[in-house]
């Protein structure tokens, strides 16, 4: 085990720790935005009261996306400080950029969370339209970073020193459009199928509950809207992909011999060795289809590169398969919730739809993981696509298997206290624990709750 | 060269914000078990944390290979303050939301409260080490090892005088903060003078330190301007003092405010030229120029639009304890 596998484990352990709540940081102000506007206009207070359980369980992920955020800015100088040397004048930009977009989404966020009644409702909303813009944006000015190191671009090569750069045109570069676009469907598509499941967990339980009901036509509707655009926008990036970076697609198919007509293989495994993929299910013509609209498209195959810039290929096929199942899936259920809506003008009522919506609540999260590793360890073994190994990048400091070891501790022990305030925030809503808290709490201390109608 | 030197400023700047701001969370350790202190830190810490961002990426932006040399030299005690950061971030959430009252929850005080010990004192040691001129780089590589110049006692005291320095901000301010309940206002009062009072003699020993553990520092403090620095600076501090002794909180609080740029500006311009001393200059580690113009522009327009929501954000929380 080196260091440099620590290294690597490290950021990746940051990273996937991180955007499960910058992913939520990001699309729960749109849910919260959505309900308090129904509130204004309809007067329910129902939605109201929504907005505000959402924007306290917010405030805990959007802390800890903060504090993690923070740590990886450094991690990016304290594990690979031969990037940064090298990266940091080209895309310091956007995460510049992305500096002042937090900076608005912190702000608002306070005023959001904690001027309920020190503001007007409407500038109140407005707030919270604003930390929703602004999380679209920080989102999209990070993405941007990591699609230059894809496509690096914006910049000149002279004796191996970047010169004469242009770093709009490095924010810019070719792999930004797909990036952006998958990235912030994703966090919505995510964030949406796991607050409805989670709230058509309890309306399974207690079926009269009109919070719940609530909540969860809220979260379906951005749930319906963005899992189609977001299938469309995956199609788009492969397309992309196949471009850019026509080894990290060939791992993606697990397609070693180059050739035209070349089938799409589902599953299996991989065998690098001999460049043949065992028990997958292979869909004649597929792969050619999808990435030129003909048969007879001829696709690039693992075989036409060096040996030693070969992604894990076992890796980056089985993660990609994943996120894409897990896509299908989700796109399934969207396709039965709209199904029912129209026939019967009504949300939800029936067992089996909400069950299913109960199964996909992880599976957004699931694909947002799943597809940061297709294009992570699909860009192996280069930290900059073509131009700067990993290895080159990584810190001579050695023994960093301990920071390795002390943030995974660390991240996994914030992990289970998430977890674990989230739950006591849930057991609040539900009814039957709110009679009992609250004659608990009427005694002690001051009971925020109101009972559901 | 004279974009470079007016980023400097403005990273600069925004670094001095980020230690003020720093302190106002560290604050709340001086006495945790109060609510008023969440109370006062709640809305805004995110805000204020946001300035150590900030600082970082305009950093690895306008200086890459600077960035680059003070993360190798100082991995150690960097990872310590991050580990520090996020403890007591998620700590002060988790206290905050959690609805019950329990165990659990003294628990995340004290987490809270060690960790904003913990966090400053390295951030202090960290700028310190930058100052001692015992990490030397030749050409990419840094040539000291990891441990150099952190663990000098010139850092040590960095690291302390930055503890008090905060510890004294964040009193001084809670007493503003605390008007209406004066015999929490009076704690406060006592504990600003306490921390100004360790903070003199740190001082003190930060200087004649520096005459062995940082040369280039003790040169710029001897400079022409220093005098007027360290009148300027001593001027404040009293009137800081006086002001809290005298119950005139709100301009103690202005003073404070005053007393902590004029020891930051002191720091900056007796670093200056240098990044990490004696190698790294602003000059030989600024990024390309083209970088360098663009971030100023976004920088002056993220002004235009954080400034008044900064101000729009304390005027909702703050003004009206004012008044």
């Amino acid at each position: 085990m080196s260091d440099l596998f620590f290294a690597r484990s490290q950021m990746g352990m940051s990273l996937a720790f991180h955007i499960v709540f910058a992913v939520i940081g990001m699309a729960m102000p749109l849910l919260m935005v959505i309900s308090e506007g129904r509130f204004l206009r309809t007067k329910e207070p129902i939605f109201l009261e929504l907005s505000k359980r959402w924007a306290a369980g917010t405030a805990i992920l959007f802390a800890v996306g903060a504090v993690s955020g923070t740590v990886l800015s450094f991690e990016l100088g304290l594990l690979w400080p031969g990037f940064m040397r090298y990266a940091g004048g080209i895309i310091g930009m956007p995460f510049s950029l992305e500096g002042f977009a937090f900076f608005t989404e912190a702000i608002f966020l306070g005023i959001y969370l904690y001027a309920w009644n020190r503001v007007s409702p409407v500038l109140h909303w407005f707030a919270g339209i604003v930390v929703a813009a602004s999380g679209i944006l920080s989102a999209v000015f990070v993405v941007l970073a990591n699609a230059w190191m894809n496509a690096p671009a914006g910049f000149d090569i002279v004796n191996g020193h970047p010169v004469n750069i242009r770093p709009i045109a490095a924010m810019l570069n070719p792999a930004a459009l797909h990036e952006t676009i998958h990235m912030v469907l994703a966090a919505y598509a995510a964030t949406a199928f796991l607050v409805a499941g989670i709230h058509a967990f309890f309306l399974l339980r207690d079926p009269q509950s009109v919070f719940h009901r609530a909540s969860c036509s809220v979260a379906l509707i951005v749930a319906c809207v963005s899992i189609p655009l977001q299938i469309l926008s995956g199609d788009f990036a492969a397309r992309e992909v196949a471009k850019l970076e026509p080894p990290k697609l060939a791992a993606m198919e697990a397609h070693y011999q180059t050739g035209s007509g070349v089938p799409l293989l589902i599953g299996g495994i991989p065998d690098t060795a001999t460049g043949k993929v065992h028990y997958a299910i292979e869909i004649p013509f597929g792969l050619s289809l999808l990435v030129g609209d003909n048969p007879a498209t001829k696709v690039v195959g693992l075989e036409d590169f060096p040996r030693d810039q070969w992604p894990n290929v076992g890796l980056v096929h089985w993660s990609f398969d994943i996120m894409v199942g897990a896509g299908f899936a989700m796109l399934a259920v969207a396709a039965w919730t709209i199904c029912t809506w129209w026939r019967t003008r009504r949300l939800p009522d029936n067992k089996w739809l909400l069950r299913a919506l109960v199964c996909c609540a992880p599976l957004g999260f699931i694909a947002v993981e799943t597809g940061w590793f297709v294009t992570e360890l699909g860009r192996q073994p280069w930290i900059i696509y073509g131009l700067m190994r990993t290895s080159a990048a990584v810190t001579p400091m050695p023994g960093l298997v301990v920071p390795f070891a002390t943030f995974t501790s660390v991240y996994l022990l914030l992990a289970v206290i998430v977890i674990f305030l989230l739950r006591r925030q849930f057991m609040e809503t539900h009814p039957r624990r709110i009679k009992r808290t609250a004659l608990k709490e009427s005694a002690t201390t001051s009971a925020t709750e109101k009972p559901n109608s | 060269m004279l974009v470079a030197l007016m980023v400097y400023a403005l990273t600069g700047g925004a670094d001095y914000g980020g230690g003020m701001w720093d302190l106002l969370a560290a604050g709340d350790r001086a006495s945790r078990q109060r609510e008023a202190i969440a109370e006062a830190i709640a809305p805004v810490w995110e805000a204020n944390h946001v300035w150590l961002v900030l600082v970082i990426v305009l950093l690895f932006t306008a200086f890459p290979p600077g960035f680059s040399v003070i993360m190798i030299a100082l991995h150690i005690p960097i990872t310590a303050m991050l580990l520090g950061i996020v403890l007591r971030g998620s700590a002060f959430v988790f206290r905050k939301y959690d609805s019950t009252q329990d165990v659990v929850q003294r628990r995340w005080s004290t987490v809270f409260g060690v960790a904003s010990f913990f966090t400053p004192f390295f951030q202090g040691l960290t700028l310190g080490a930058l100052t001692t001129g015992d990490i030397r780089v030749a050409g990419d590589r840094v040539t000291t090892g990891f441990f150099a110049g952190w663990l000098t006692p010139f850092a040590l005291t960095c690291g302390l005088f930055a503890l008090a320095l905060f510890a004294f901000l964040a009193a001084t301010y809670l007493t503003v903060d605390t008007q209406k309940q004066p015999d929490l206002q009076n704690d406060f009062r006592r504990r600003a003078i306490w921390a100004q009072a360790t903070l003199v003699p740190l001082a003190v020993i930060v200087f004649i330190t520096s005459k062995y553990g940082a040369p280039l520092m003790y040169h710029g403090l001897t400079n022409w301007w220093a005098p007027i620095m360290l009148l300027w600076t001593g001027l404040s501090a009293m009137t800081a003092t006086a002001a809290i002794w005298l119950r005139r909180f709100r301009l103690a609080r202005i003073a404070a405010v005053i007393e902590v740029t004029l020891v930051l500006l002191g720091w900056g311009l007796a670093q200056f030229p240098h990044l990490v001393a004696p190698d790294v200059t602003i000059q030989n580690s600024a990024a390309p120029e083209s970088t360098l113009r663009i971030l100023l522009v976004a920088l002056g327009v993220g002004a235009v639009v954080l400034l008044p929501s900064l101000v729009y954000l304390f005027q909702v929380f703050k003004g009206q304890e004012q008044r």
